[in-house]
């Protein structure tokens, strides 16, 4: 007869030791980009290919600008989550340490420089 | 593992095999869960172009004129059709895993099902946001 719960077994034994904050936050990340990317990428796709002017208008537009803000820090902040989940699977000591690391600081770098061209864009 | 015991030669004594490379069979399951992974990084490459090219647009005439012709270009082209699909692929496959952590969807019939639906459903979606944006 065991003594341990099943819980009990299971806890932290999977490739990153935990994970049930980290699932969450995927869920409800993914779920709001469920919402914002389709219009997302109607709003992008029709402004890229136009001057510079039309795109300057588009994106001094309330929607497109806080759409895009939204996209990129809800996306860049799933992005770094689950590419996290991918090395943790993947890699091992010092490498997973430095790749993860790598990848938070890329997704927030994509993250401010794109609300930086908002802010120039918009105001 | 059905195939593989079915092919278990007799020096084995029947005991079924390790999947081998040669008979190995990937499944719909399986290759459409690599794809999500495969797809959400891929997709960065589109992201990062579409950044610069607003911080572009954002910048000046000169700096403009210069990414813009690379974002407009064959390449540029490939990368936005690539990425394009690449979402596409990404949202369905997650829309499917948010139904199978509803607990639906997990027998094997079903999952399979889904995997095609990912696969074609994502060139169907990409080919009709090209044609809205044009």
């Amino acid at each position: 007869m065991r003594y341990l719960t099943p819980r009990k077994r299971a806890e932290g034994r999977g490739a990153a030791h935990h994970g049930a904050e980290h699932h969450w936050a995927m869920t409800v990340s993914s779920v709001g980009l469920a919402f914002l990317v389709p219009l997302w990428l109607y709003i992008f796709g029709s402004a890229l290919g136009d001057t510079r002017e039309a795109v300057l208008a588009t994106f001094s537009r309330p929607l497109p600008a806080i759409l895009t803000a939204l996209v990129l820090v809800v996306g860049m902040r799933h992005f770094a989550m689950g590419a996290t989940t991918m090395i943790e699977d993947y890699a091992r000591g010092t490498n997973r340490k430095l790749l993860i690391i790598f990848v938070i600081a890329l997704s927030w770098v994509i993250a401010a420089t794109g609300l930086f061209a908002l802010a120039r864009m918009a105001l | 593992m059905a195939d593989a015991k079915r092919a278990a030669p007799a020096s084995s004594g029947g005991r079924p095999l390790s999947p081998h490379l040669q008979v190995y069979r990937i499944q719909m399951t399986s290759v459409s869960s690599i794809l999500t992974r495969i797809t959400g990084s891929a997709m960065m490459v589109g992201v990062i172009l579409g950044v610069w090219w607003l911080l572009a647009a954002a910048t000046s005439d000169a700096h403009f004129a210069r990414v813009d012709a690379l974002a407009t270009s064959w390449f540029g082209d490939l990368v936005f059709t690539g990425s394009l699909w690449a979402v596409w692929y990404h949202y369905l496959a997650g829309l499917r895993h948010l139904y199978y952590d509803a607990g639906h969807g997990l027998d094997i019939p079903t999952a399979e099902k889904l995997g095609w639906a990912c696969i074609i459903g994502s060139v169907v979606l990409t080919v009709i946001t090209i044609l809205l944006v044009q």
